[in-house]
């Protein structure tokens, strides 16, 4: 395709979630969580990151604050289980941090930000199972754009968006990208 | 990168996305799964033209935590001792799919040929070539130096390191003195003239006939093996002198200030260029080299092989 | 009796004239048009006296793989040579006289230049036991420059007498001078590069002891002696000491070590790896101003082809040498007329007169003047050209020159009046 035709300029077209109805949106989810694990001792939400990671602190605060029940975080990185590592140069590398207790025979959840192929779940399910065995694995995600590749399915989704390939999903959050949004950009390459 | 020759031409960014990386993979090494699919399906080649067990089994074991396959090439035993040319062998490796070449070899510049004569495509790694460099062996040096001394953060900016030794003869010496340079560590290199290059004063280092003098004011002394065979070409008189006036034993490392530490590139002349009680002693981290050679390794294929290779992008 | 007229060339870059030749020989210079008989343009185009080479490795016998009398005859011709000198390093080496006439023979078969064997100083260039030296003067190659080029006469006392013995057939002995204690197992020049490289130094001081040692002998006896490829700063200033104190002695310089520098083995390409080897740009300056300035007497090859399999591999594993018969004119053109060094007589002094002179070529070397033999080469200094593998009529490929603009194109060369090269092809 020639270049500079529009195809790769993003235009945010639509603003799914403001700074406010991300708070709102991430206290649902808390309380969801907090509803969904009342049965299991210990909770340990893992970030994928790289937003995956501040939305799980956040979810994390939030439902501290709820139920005064203390969940850990956690941050997974799952760069070298990707499947698409050949498609692109090598990326860097994330720190993999776990709680001190580990994760086994917790409820982990993954905590991410966009659920579209299922694949970064799949590449963090098999990056989770070498840190450990959890006692189960559930999944959070902030938005759902639908197009699944996997047999994957997320156990509490902040907003189900239904979109078109050509389209993609922009989370920003404070932490990484000094705004708290999400919008849809139409025919943009994220 | 696509391959790694040496590090007189690494960048430092290069080099410290190669330290942050292993870092990083340290994680892994630590797990009771010390296995990690990244390089499924890759086929990396250990052509060794020397022996050298301690690198090829540190390459490899890198290697098999990736999932690479690995199949290791060893001039003894091979087509290669009948005096195979290296020309010949590469395209033999070519031919048998080879995605990187992890070369050992006792000709300086032999990986700069491989990596840049045409005759593959792979991704050249040098493990070791004659006197030149051995860069893998730097990095895992830098690693442990910015470990213990910068808490595995940032560059080697006001980190003193003296290299001990052959310094003439040695690829690690080389390697060293680029990386440490690039990094911005001061380095001094100690040994008899003799075994300097004449034109020690084109490298960027502070240049010691005398040990005693230099140990009380680095953080790292690096020790280089000294080889017998040296003796013979009126390099020094004897071993005994030479242990004596640059050898690290129990008395030198008293000099050291607190903090510091000893390394040695193995295998140690143990009771030559360094005593059993330093070798084995609080300050040395020689152990702890070996297993950090690994996670640097598991780095450099990592980023050399952990993404598209040249050619392979936009599939 | 025909003649050919080389219409409007210009003898060392005088006034333009017809030459006319005739019989083999020069029968007069006349003006522009004047000249009767074939006429061949030459407007334009500067006449040199044919090229001598006095360090020239045909390789045969032994190595024809590499080089053929014939093959490095046809570069010699394409390069302007009408005389060459061919290095006893064969196999057999020439230390017999049945081996030079051999050798000899087989130049005037390839009938492109003459070929004048060099004999060995030493049985199978061993550094032993001399040669017969005097067995290949009295024979039909009549030799006169001995060499156990490729090694060092490093004995002092052999190297004695050896300068002394040549006396009795006015011989001269061409020293490859290379302490061979200092150079064990040596790659590169010694210094900054190496250090960084990693391949072995070759000291500077391994060829200045032996050519100072060497300046001191032939004082001592009153004998010739001639330093071949001297690639320092330090050999300059010994051979300008040694010629101030009058001693016979002579240099010689290679077209390479004339322009390229140490920083090359950078590449690690064998191409560039070479004995004596490349040197620092210091060395390179003090070569071009000894040879401007006379120090040196001569620009000699040192063509030395080897196959791919000796040059394609690792540095330590190549053989040492380069060819050159092919671009010597064009890089002494780029390194010394080019810069203002030298002028063209300057040039045909350094590679003909010169190297004539010393290896006691007849008929070679000679004023382009009336009844002068017509060894000739007729040059295009306009034209600036690269060097590719494919025009290289050596058997062998290793020249260190590719991609290098190259100014100066040897046009006809003609040895006793016929064409050996025309329009730069050969003409056989």
């Amino acid at each position: 395709m020639a270049p500079n035709q529009g195809a790769r300029q993003t235009s945010d077209a639509g603003v799914l979630l403001s700074a406010e109805d991300l708070s709102r949106v991430i206290s649902r989810i808390a309380h969801e969580i907090v509803e969904k694990t009342s049965g299991f001792d210990s909770v340990v939400l893992m970030g994928i990151h790289k937003r995956g990671y501040p939305l799980a602190k956040r979810i994390a605060d939030r439902i501290n604050q709820i139920d005064n029940q203390k969940v850990s975080v956690g941050a997974l990185d799952i760069t070298l289980h990707r499947d698409d590592l050949r498609m692109r140069p090598p990326r860097p590398l994330e720190q993999t941090d776990l709680p001190v207790a580990g994760i086994d025979g917790s409820l982990v959840v993954l905590v991410d930000d966009v659920l579209y192929s299922g694949r970064t779940i799949r590449a963090g399910l098999d990056a989770l199972s070498e840190l450990g065995r959890p006692a189960a694995v559930q999944l959070a995600v902030l938005i759902d754009r639908g197009h699944r590749e996997l047999p994957i399915r997320a156990d509490y989704v902040g907003k189900n968006v239904p979109t078109s390939t050509g389209q993609s999903v922009k989370v920003r959050l404070i932490e990484t990208d000094g705004v708290d949004e999400v919008v849809l950009s139409v025919a943009g390459k994220a | 990168m696509k391959h790694l020759l040496s590090t007189h031409d690494l960048s430092k960014e290069n080099a410290l996305n190669i330290l942050d990386t292993a870092r990083m993979l340290s994680d892994v090494s630590d797990r009771t799964i010390r296995k990690l699919p990244t390089l499924r399906g890759r086929t990396v080649v250990n052509l060794f033209y020397e022996d050298s067990t301690r690198t090829r089994i540190s390459f490899e074991a890198a290697a098999k935590r990736l999932s690479a396959d690995v199949i290791n090439f060893s001039a003894k035993g091979s087509s290669v001792s009948k005096g195979e040319s290296l020309k010949d062998t590469a395209l033999t490796l070519k031919a048998m799919g080879a995605d990187a070449i992890v070369m050992r070899h006792h000709a300086s510049g032999a990986a700069h040929i491989l990596a840049n004569s045409g005759w593959i495509d792979a991704t050249v790694v040098n493990a070791g070539d004659g006197l030149h460099e051995h860069p893998t062996q730097a990095l895992l040096d830098a690693y442990t130096i910015r470990h213990h001394l910068r808490a595995n953060e940032g560059d080697l900016s006001g980190v003193r390191v003296a290299i001990v030794g052959d310094i003439l003869h040695s690829r690690v010496a080389r390697s060293n003195i680029w990386l440490l340079n690039t990094l911005g560590a001061h380095v001094t290199v100690v040994a008899p003239p003799t075994l300097l290059p004449v034109a020690v004063n084109s490298l960027p280092v502070e240049v010691s006939y005398d040990l005693d003098s230099v140990l009380g004011k680095v953080d790292a002394v690096m020790m280089l093996r000294i080889q017998h065979e040296r003796m013979h070409d009126a390099y020094f008189p004897s071993i005994r002198e030479y242990a004596s006036r640059y050898g690290l034993d129990k008395g030198r490392v008293q000099l050291l200030p607190q903090g510091s530490i000893v390394m040695h590139p193995g295998p140690m002349n143990r009771g030559i260029e360094i005593s059993a009680e330093v070798a084995d002693g609080e300050n040395s981290v020689i152990v702890e080299q070996v297993s950090n050679g690994v996670n640097v390794r598991m780095a450099v294929l990592y980023l050399l092989l952990g993404g598209a290779i040249e050619g392979e992008e936009k599939q | 009796m025909s003649s050919i007229v080389l219409r409007g060339v210009r003898p060392l870059n005088a006034d333009p004239v017809d030459l006319v030749i005739e019989s083999g020989v020069i029968k007069d210079l006349v003006k522009v048009g004047a000249g009767q008989g074939e006429v061949i343009d030459c407007t334009d185009l500067i006449a040199l006296p044919g090229l001598v080479d006095l360090h020239t490795h045909l390789r045969e016998p032994g190595r024809e793989d590499a080089e053929t009398v014939a093959s490095g005859s046809a570069a010699a011709a394409l390069g302007g040579f009408t005389c060459v000198f061919a290095m006893p390093n064969t196999s057999p080496v020439a230390d017999t006289a049945g081996v030079v006439e051999q050798i000899l023979r087989l130049g005037v078969q390839a009938g492109l230049v003459d070929v004048q064997p060099i004999g060995a100083v030493t049985v199978d260039q061993k550094g032993e036991t001399l040669a017969e030296l005097g067995a290949m003067a009295d024979s039909a190659a009549a030799v006169r420059i001995f060499s156990d080029d490729g090694h060092c006469v490093s004995d002092p006392l052999l190297m004695r007498r050896a300068l002394e013995y040549v006396k009795a057939f006015d011989g001269i002995i061409a020293q490859h001078a290379q302490d061979p204690k200092l150079t064990v197992g040596s790659q590169m020049h010694e210094g900054d590069v190496s250090a960084r490289l990693g391949l072995r130094g070759w000291p500077a001081v391994a060829e200045e002891s032996i050519i100072a040692r060497d300046c001191l002998l032939a004082e001592h006896v009153d004998s010739r002696y001639h330093a071949l490829h001297i690639t320092t700063a330090g050999s300059v200033e010994i051979i300008r000491s040694a010629k101030a104190k009058g001693l016979k002695v002579t240099a010689e310089v290679t077209p390479h070590h004339l322009l390229l520098t140490d920083e090359l083995a950078t590449t690690y390409d064998p191409v560039f790896k070479v004995n004596p080897p490349l040197r620092t740009q210091a060395d390179v300056d003090a070569l071009r101003l000894g040879l401007a300035d006379g120090t040196i007497d001569l620009v000699g090859t040192d063509h030395a082809p080897h196959t791919a399999e000796h040059k394609q591999c690792e540095w330590d594993s190549a053989a040492f040498g380069m060819l050159g018969l092919e671009t010597a004119l064009s890089v002494v053109v780029l390194t010394m007329v080019n810069t203002g060094l030298m002028t063209w007589a300057q040039l045909a002094d350094r590679m003909s007169f010169a190297p004539a002179r010393i290896g006691n070529a007849k008929n070679h070397g000679r004023p382009i003047a009336a009844g002068e033999p017509a060894n000739l080469t007729i040059v295009d200094p306009k034209v600036i050209w690269q060097i590719t593998p494919d025009q290289i009529a050596s058997k062998s490929k290793n020249t260190p020159f590719l991609e290098i603009d190259l100014p100066c194109k040897v046009i006809h060369t003609l040895l006793r009046g016929e064409f050996t090269v025309k329009n730069s092809k050969v003409n056989k």
